[in-house]
């Protein structure tokens, strides 16, 4: 017996709980699906940063609007996310590098967009004490933060049920077809249909789409991060570099989290990442010269979770340019943690509506495929 | 809370805890000289600051965190006594950078 | 005195020190392969024959015979080739068989063709109230001290748990001249009765006679209660007191150090981390690997041997040992295995060695309270965590393990989960009426113990990294 439902989404990180969630503000029934369990990959273990800060132009629109249901985060998910905003500061490393960021935040104001500062040395020093003094600046993007995102995702999840999403964990989506108007997929030994398709699957998205007959250039990536013990509080935003890999937090109970795109081997069949630690000693060495105050702390874990990375580093988000019904939102190429939030709401209007005004033109799945619908 | 048989024909060594000369045996782990010393050798948590003593003395429990020779967060029951080795005792989270 | 590895590949590593360790390295060396051994400790010996080289206690009847077994095995693997660094910490071991180790604050990184992890087992957790306590500590920690710097225990002392350990530490203990006020047996009375069927291969194992003389040796001695149903320490900043119940009666004793254990578990940190699969072992009540007959894992080319494959003991261990080494051999130097001793001749030893541990599986099965705590009783130590938080995090949604850390940060300190694993999976377990196995464990990454950033930071980089950084 096939059960329907309003729409039927597929993966459970953050994107697919958040637009689940969305369905269901909007008054709609969702089933949400997720192979293992929600948060399970890159949701929920990503370095949690909520930046709009050094955003690829298009997708800052999508980064601007999902800042403003993070700042009210708790009201939407009864649950406060660990999200905590102290700004996220980009150094400059050199002269040419500030020139870089001189040229970039001038370019964003040109565009309208205000949220990124350029900062001189003074101002770094003051954001951040402890970086090593021969930094001459860098940009500061002052409402972002951070966000633990286990915690996000588990919650946008479970809002989404108390809400009235029906949640299937452990069992892969499969069978995924279009019959007389409705989109069939099978969930173990269950069968149920919608008239909305939501490929969020991350790393396994890809894969659906060119099943569906919209291939994209597409990689399955596993950035890895590495955590210390605790150590005192000595730095309140989240850094990143402009010319190096490097990301860096220090969370409330004094770990440091450090990160920054080097990447772990993925094995996506068999849900495991093999670590690279020669990489990860270039982050190593990174924060030793950039910190010195952090060269005695103890790395006591890293790890990598698997996501889908774009050629072009720009999601995949819109309505499918082959199939009626059928929306993407993947690719979104470790930095897709933020927008989550932003692109549950606007893909709910997309699906509600047939459209949003959150711009969103340049994301679309058209830019690889011509619209045949 | 422990004594040491008097078979134990080892040579002596001394360590300094917390400035304190404190009288080990070659072959000791710096927690077994510590618990063996009777100096109070407590450590207190990171997390909330409570008092701990090594639990396992077999590398795994982590209670037995101490400063050895300015480095911190050392594992002492796994690091062998020497000569005029300096340890601290750590109080909550360790300060780095020093 | 540190020194890095001479090589960056070898045949074979072997990872501990321990009685499967130690024979492995012998075998494979004896049979002409690159061996490396890497051991954690300052002396080979593992826990079992800790500072077999070097132990103050020279009177050789105080540690008794079975300890001195761990003589031979040290002497057997000095008269071969086989590389030994001490002190030497395995912190990562991938699926590449690429293994980093930290020996003297600085990091190597070796190849391997086989590894053999003897990472040997740890006491299992026995979270009571107040088991963070200063003055509270392991039978094994005490056992640690006895015999690699005989020290012995002189204020008031308790002991408390159950299995062979408790009552072979009780005795080395009162041979050494230390003080035992009272030992608190927290054997459950039915386990007796379930026993019972495997009794008879226990009887015929060399464990018995031995066992049931040094319990009488130690009965002598020290006032031993049996049926212990419940168990606290208590104390400000210290242990002051532990408070019991028996036959229904509470009676609470001053003491200085509580000695705890209920027996021992595979140590499976580096194992999980290298990806091995591991299923829960309701017998033994803990995760082991999934191996085959000669101690294969999961993951092509590494093979665990000794109690981190499952529980036996230091006789099953060298015999696993041998068998993981021989099988390595049969793989890189077929010819070369024709000098050690056959396959069949290995595992009937092992038959042997394995003889009346179910028997010792049953009877010292612990009882549900010692290994599932309740209310405000810390579960893990690092974070300290109590047992109310995690059925609180279980409450909102933590369905396993990997899910409660993101609530509580269980597991998330420098002990990786090695002190609360176990109790946090079933915990969880109890609370959702599912299985250990279908709750799982955490899952477990290097590097499986901290370094420091400096040290990483030391490692030599690869060059694509030293590139991207010279493009940045």
């Amino acid at each position: 017996m096939t059960l329907n439902v309003d729409a039927i989404v597929i993966g459970g990180g953050i994107h697919g709980c958040s637009t689940a969630l969305h369905l269901c503000l909007a008054g709609l029934k969702p089933l949400l699906i997720e192979k293992d369990y929600a948060g399970r990959h890159a949701s929920g273990v990503n370095a949690g940063g909520v930046r709009q800060l050094a955003r690829h132009i298009p997708e800052i629109p999508l980064s601007i609007r999902s800042m403003g249901i993070w700042e009210k985060i708790s009201d939407l998910l009864d649950d406060d996310c660990s999200f905590e905003s102290y700004g996220q500061v980009l150094v400059a490393e050199s002269e040419e590098e500030l020139a870089v960021c001189r040229a970039r935040v001038a370019e964003l104001n040109a565009l309208g967009f205000t949220h990124e500062e350029l900062i001189d040395a003074a101002e770094l020093r003051r954001l951040v004490p402890a970086v090593a003094e021969t930094c001459p600046g860098g940009v500061v993007s002052r409402r972002d933060g951070a966000a633990n995102p286990a915690q996000t995702t588990t919650a946008f999840r479970r809002k989404a049920e108390q809400l009235g999403a029906t949640v299937r964990e452990g069992v892969a989506a499969s069978n995924i077809r279009h019959r007389e108007g409705l989109w069939h997929v099978d969930v173990g030994p269950e069968s149920f249909a919608a008239p909305v398709l939501v490929n969020a699957a991350g790393a396994w998205a890809g894969k659906i789409a060119a099943d569906l007959g919209e291939p994209v250039p597409v990689e399955t990536v596993a950035p890895m991060l590495m955590i210390t013990s605790r150590v005192p509080h000595f730095i309140d935003p989240v850094v990143i570099l402009r010319g190096r890999k490097l990301s860096f937090k220090q969370f409330k109970n004094g770990t440091v989290l450090i990160g920054g795109g080097h990447l772990a081997t993925p094995y996506q069949d068999r849900n495991e990442t093999v670590l690279d630690w020669k990489s990860l000693a270039t982050s190593a060495q990174t924060v030793f010269e950039l910190f010195p105050v952090m060269r005695s702390a103890a790395i006591v874990r890293a790890w990598a979770g698997i996501e889908a990375k774009m050629k072009d580093d720009i999601p995949v988000f819109g309505p499918s340019s082959r199939h009626k019904g059928l929306y993407h939102q993947f690719g979104f190429s470790l930095h897709g943690f933020q927008l989550g939030p932003g692109a549950g709401a606007v893909m709910a209007e997309l699906i509600v509506n047939g459209g949003s005004q959150t711009r969103i033109s340049e994301l679309g799945i058209d830019r690889f495929h011509p619209i045949t619908l | 809370m422990f004594k040491r048989s008097e078979q134990d024909k080892r040579p002596p060594v001394q360590i300094f805890v917390d400035g304190v000369a404190v009288a080990a045996r070659q072959g000791d782990t710096v927690s077994a000289a510590l618990l063996a010393s009777g100096v109070d050798a407590r450590r207190s948590t990171a997390v909330s600051g409570a008092p701990r003593l090594p639990y396992c003395m077999m590398g795994v429990c982590f209670d037995c965190l101490v400063t050895i020779d300015g480095v911190g967060n050392r594992q002492g029951c796994l690091v062998p006594v020497a000569e005029g080795m300096r340890i601290e005792i750590q109080k909550g989270k360790r300060e780095i950078g020093r | 005195m540190s020194v890095a590895p001479k090589r960056e590949d070898y045949d074979v590593v072997v990872i501990g020190a321990g009685p499967a360790g130690l024979a492995a390295a012998a075998t494979s060396a004896e049979a002409g392969l690159a061996t490396l051994l890497l051991d954690e400790n300052i002396g080979p010996g593992g826990q079992v024959f800790r500072a077999i080289s070097s132990t103050p206690v020279t009177d050789r009847n105080q540690l008794g015979t079975d300890y001195w077994v761990g003589a031979d095995l040290v002497q057997a693997l000095r008269a071969g080739n086989a590389e030994v660094i001490h002190r030497a910490t395995v912190w990562s071991l991938d699926r590449n068989l690429d293994i980093a180790v930290s020996i003297g604050g600085a990091s190597a990184f070796v190849k391997a063709k086989r590894v053999i992890l003897a990472t040997g087992a740890l006491e299992r957790p026995f979270p009571i109230p107040g088991w963070t306590l200063p003055g509270v500590m392991t039978a094994g920690a005490a056992q640690t001290m006895l015999k690699s710097s005989a020290l012995v225990p002189d204020g008031r002392t308790v002991i408390a748990g159950q299995g062979p350990l408790l009552w072979l530490l009780a005795a080395q203990i009162l041979r050494l001249g230390g003080r035992i006020d009272r030992i608190l047996d927290t054997t459950e009375r039915g386990n007796y009765v379930a026993a019972l069927p495997h009794a008879f291969a226990f009887l015929t194992s060399p464990y018995f006679t031995k066992g049931l003389s040094m319990m009488r040796e130690v009965k002598a001695k020290v006032q031993v209660v049996s049926g212990i149903t419940e168990l606290a320490a208590s104390g400000d900043g210290q242990l002051a007191s532990v408070s019991y119940v028996a036959g229904g009666k509470r009676e609470t004793i001053p003491a200085d150090l509580l000695l705890l254990h209920q027996g021992v578990v595979p140590n499976v940190n580096l194992a999980m981390a290298a990806g091995v699969e591991h299923r829960w072992d309701d017998l033994q009540l803990c995760w082991s690997p999934v191996l085959d007959a000669s101690g294969s894992s999961s993951v092509a080319g590494i093979a665990i041997a000794g109690d981190g494959a499952g529980i036996g003991g230091a006789n099953a261990a060298v015999v696993r040992g041998r068998i993981a080494a021989r099988a390595a051999v049969e793989a890189l130097t077929p010819a070369a295995a024709a000098k050690l001793p056959a396959m069949a001749t290995l595992r009937s030893d092992l038959a042997k060695a394995e003889r009346g541990r179910v028997f010792l599986d049953t009877l010292f099965r612990p009882a549900p309270q010692f290994r599932i705590p309740a209310g405000d009783t810390i579960v893990c130590r690092c974070e300290e965590v109590t047992a109310k938080d995690v059925l609180d995090s279980v409450a909102i949604g933590a369905t396993g393990p990997n899910q409660l850390k993101a609530y509580r940060r269980t597991g998330m300190g420098p002990c990786q989960g090695r002190l609360c694993g176990l109790t946090v999976t079933e915990l969880m377990a109890q609370a959702r009426g599912k299985t250990p196995q279908e709750i799982g464990y955490y899952r477990l990454r290097a590097p499986v113990k901290p370094i420091t950033l400096a040290e990483l930071a030391a490692v030599p980089k690869s060059e694509d990294d030293v590139k991207a950084v010279v493009r940045g």
